[in-house]
C-alpha cells in the first residue's frame, strides 16, 4: 500500500513537470504555430537568475536567499520578461515565416540563451539549497512522501485550475482561445496580434520559471542543461497530446511522467538504465496508432 | 462623402495577379454584391480590404482614414466587420463566446458591458436559433447557423460595414433563402452598409443594389442589380462569348 502511494506520487510529480513544460510549448504553438525549442533554456536561465555570475563551483545566492513570497514572483517575473524578450526580439521577426524556419529560429536562441548562461556561470553544475524547507519527507498512509512533491503536485493543480479559469472566464483568454484557432479571423475582430501573442510568452515563460523553482529545490543544483530533459519530454506530451491542444498537452504530459515511473519500477534492474528508451518506445506506439495525437486541436490543420 | 474608396487596388500573390488596379466606391447605406466567376479576385479583393493580403499597388480609404497596409485589428476598429468564406467561426468556443470575441476591442470605452448585452440581445432577435443554443459549441451547428453565427459576431463589432464573402458557399438552397431573409430583415431594423460577394447574381438580383461583375480580376460592369441581371452583356460576360 505505501509503496503503491509512493508510485502514484512520484508519477504525479514527474507528470507535473512534464504537464507545465508541455502546456508551455502548447500555449505557443496554439497562436503562432511555433514550436520553441528554446523553452528549456529559459527554465534553465530561471534557475541562474537566481544567482550571481561566478565560475566557482560554490553557487553565490543572489535571489535565492529572498523569502518564498518574494523568491516566487521574483522568478515568475524573470520567466515571464525572458519570454516576453525572446518573442519580441527575435520571433516577432519570423512571425509570417514557414513554422520550420521558426522552429529553426528558436533552437538558435536556445543555444545562445544556454552559450551565454555557460559565460557567465560555466558549465559546471553547482549546488544551490533553495527552498530547503521543502525537503522534509511527509508520512501519508505509511509512504514518506517528500513535502516537495506534494507542493509540486499541488501547485501544478492550482495553476491548471488558474489557467483553466483565466482562459474561460477573462476577456483576454477569450481572444487567446479565438486566436489559437484561426488567428486570421480573431484579428478581423478587432483582437491585437500583438498582445495575445505576447500574453502567450509571458505565460509561457512563467511556467517556465514554475518548473526551474520545481527542478531547483528537487536536484538542488543548478546546471545550464538543467531544462533540456524536461523540454525534450514537454515536446513529445504536446505531439502526443495533440498540437496545440492544452488539455492534450497537459494530459500527456501526465501521462509521460505515470509510464516513465511505472517502468523505473517493473523494469528489471539491468532495463532501469533504458528507461527512457521504454517511454519513447511506448511514444511511438502512440503515434502510430494516433498520429494527430489523442486530442488534436481544431484549426490545426485548415490553417493557411 | 463615400465609406469605402479603392483608387487603383491591385493585389497579387507573388507572380500571380488576382486583383488589376480596381477603382470603386461605396456609400453609406449601400447594397452592392460583387458577383463574378471562380477566381475572378473576388475573396482577393476582400481580403485586401479587411487588409489581410495588403494590396500590392494603388490606394484604400474607410470611413476616412487611409487604410492600405493597415492590419485586420485596426481595420476592424474602424468599422469594417469581415464574415469570410467558409465563415470561420471559432468551432471550440461556445456560440455565446463566438459573439463575444469582437466586442473586445471597444472594451476601453465607457459602458461598452451594457452596450455588448444591448448587441447581444439583438443578435438574438435576429437569429433566434443562435439564443436556443447559445452555450453549444459552435463547430457543432450546421452550415446555416454557422452562417448565421458569422453574420451575428460581425454585427457584434457594431460595424459601418459589413463584407460577406459567398453567404450561399455550401449551403441548401432554402437555407441560403434563410440567411438572406435574416440580412433584409436586418437592413430595415439597423442602418448597415452591405458588401457581398457571390458567384451568381440571381441572389442580386432577388436583393436588388448595386451589382458589380468582376472577371480576370477587372470590373466589367457596375450598375443595378436588376437592370444589369437581365441584360445581354452580363450573361456574356458570365460565359465568355463575345465581348462585354
Amino acid at each position: 500500500m505505501g509503496s503503491l502511494l509512493q508510485v502514484l506520487f512520484d508519477a504525479l510529480s514527474l507528470g507535473s513537470l512534464y504537464a507545465l513544460g508541455a502546456l508551455g510549448i502548447a500555449l505557443i504553438f496554439g497562436v503562432m504555430r511555433l514550436v520553441n525549442f528554446a523553452h528549456g533554456d529559459v527554465i534553465a536561465a530561471c534557475v541562474f537568475a537566481l544567482l550571481w555570475p561566478s565560475v566557482d563551483a560554490v553557487a553565490i545566492i543572489f535571489a535565492g536567499n529572498l523569502p518564498w513570497y518574494l523568491l516566487v514572483p521574483f522568478v515568475l517575473a524573470i520567466g515571464a520578461a525572458l519570454s516576453v524578450a525572446c518573442e519580441a526580439l527575435v520571433f516577432r521577426r519570423f512571425r509570417h515565416a514557414n513554422p520550420a524556419t521558426m522552429m529553426i529560429a528558436s533552437f538558435a536562441l536556445g543555444f545562445v540563451i544556454r552559450y551565454f548562461l555557460l559565460m557567465l556561470f560555466s558549465s559546471r553544475p553547482k549546488s544551490i539549497s533553495l527552498l530547503p524547507a521543502l525537503s522534509q519527507p511527509v508520512e501519508i498512509l505509511g509512504a514518506r512522501i517528500p513535502l516537495l512533491q506534494l507542493i509540486t503536485i499541488a501547485v501544478t493543480m492550482a495553476v491548471l485550475f488558474g489557467l483553466t479559469a483565466f482562459l474561460r472566464r477573462t476577456r483576454f483568454g477569450l481572444e487567446m482561445r479565438a486566436a489559437a484557432e484561426n488567428f486570421t479571423m480573431a484579428r478581423m475582430l478587432g483582437v491585437r496580434a500583438n498582445r495575445v501573442i505576447m500574453g502567450a510568452f509571458a505565460l509561457s515563460g512563467a511556467l517556465a520559471a514554475a518548473i526551474a523553482l520545481i527542478l531547483g529545490s528537487q536536484t538542488g543544483t543548478a546546471n545550464i542543461m538543467m531544462g533540456a530533459s524536461v523540454m525534450l519530454m514537454a515536446f513529445i506530451a504536446t505531439v502526443i497530446g495533440g498540437m496545440g491542444s492544452l488539455a492534450g498537452a497537459v494530459l500527456a504530459g501526465f501521462l509521460l511522467g505515470a509510464v516513465a515511473t511505472v517502468m523505473q519500477v517493473i523494469l528489471p534492474p539491468d532495463a532501469r538504465a533504458f528507461r527512457d528508451a521504454f517511454v519513447y518506445g511506448a511514444v511511438i506506439l502512440v503515434l502510430i496508432f494516433r498520429p494527430q495525437g489523442l486530442l488534436s486541436a481544431r484549426g490545426t490543420r485548415e490553417r493557411v | 462623402m463615400s465609406l469605402l474608396a479603392l483608387s487603383n487596388v491591385s493585389v497579387r500573390y507573388g507572380r500571380l495577379v488576382a486583383v488589376r488596379g480596381i477603382t470603386f466606391s461605396l456609400g453609406e447605406g449601400e447594397i452592392l454584391f460583387i458577383t463574378g466567376p471562380n477566381g475572378a479576385g473576388k475573396s482577393s479583393l476582400l481580403r485586401a480590404i479587411a487588409g489581410v493580403t495588403p494590396p500590392s499597388g494603388g490606394r484604400i480609404d474607410f470611413a476616412g482614414h487611409d487604410i492600405t497596409g493597415r492590419a485586420p485589428e485596426d481595420i476592424a476598429r474602424f468599422g469594417l466587420a469581415m464574415v469570410p468564406e467558409g465563415r470561420d467561426v471559432f468551432g471550440g468556443l461556445t456560440i455565446e463566446e463566438n459573439l463575444m470575441v469582437g466586442t473586445g476591442m471597444h472594451s476601453a470605452t465607457r459602458g461598452w458591458k451594457a452596450r455588448a448585452a444591448t448587441g447581444l440581445e439583438a443578435v438574438y432577435a435576429t437569429f433566434p436559433v443562435l439564443k436556443d443554443r447559445r452555450h453549444a459549441q459552435a463547430g457543432l451547428l450546421s452550415g446555416g447557423q454557422q452562417q448565421m453565427l458569422a453574420i451575428g459576431r460581425a454585427l457584434m463589432t457594431n460595424p459601418r460595414l459589413v463584407a460577406i464573402d459567398e453567404p450561399s458557399l455550401g449551403l441548401a438552397p432554402n437555407i441560403t433563402d434563410q440567411v438572406y431573409e435574416r440580412l433584409i430583415a436586418l437592413l430595415a431594423m439597423r442602418k448597415l452598409t452591405l458588401l457581398i460577394v457571390e458567384q451568381s447574381s440571381t441572389r442580386a438580383m432577388m436583393v436588388g443594389g448595386r451589382m458589380m461583375l468582376m472577371r480576370g480580376g477587372e470590373i466589367l460592369l457596375d450598375g443595378d442589380a436588376r437592370a444589369l441581371g437581365q441584360s445581354e452583356a452580363m450573361q456574356a460576360a458570365y460565359f465568355g462569348y463575345g465581348e462585354p
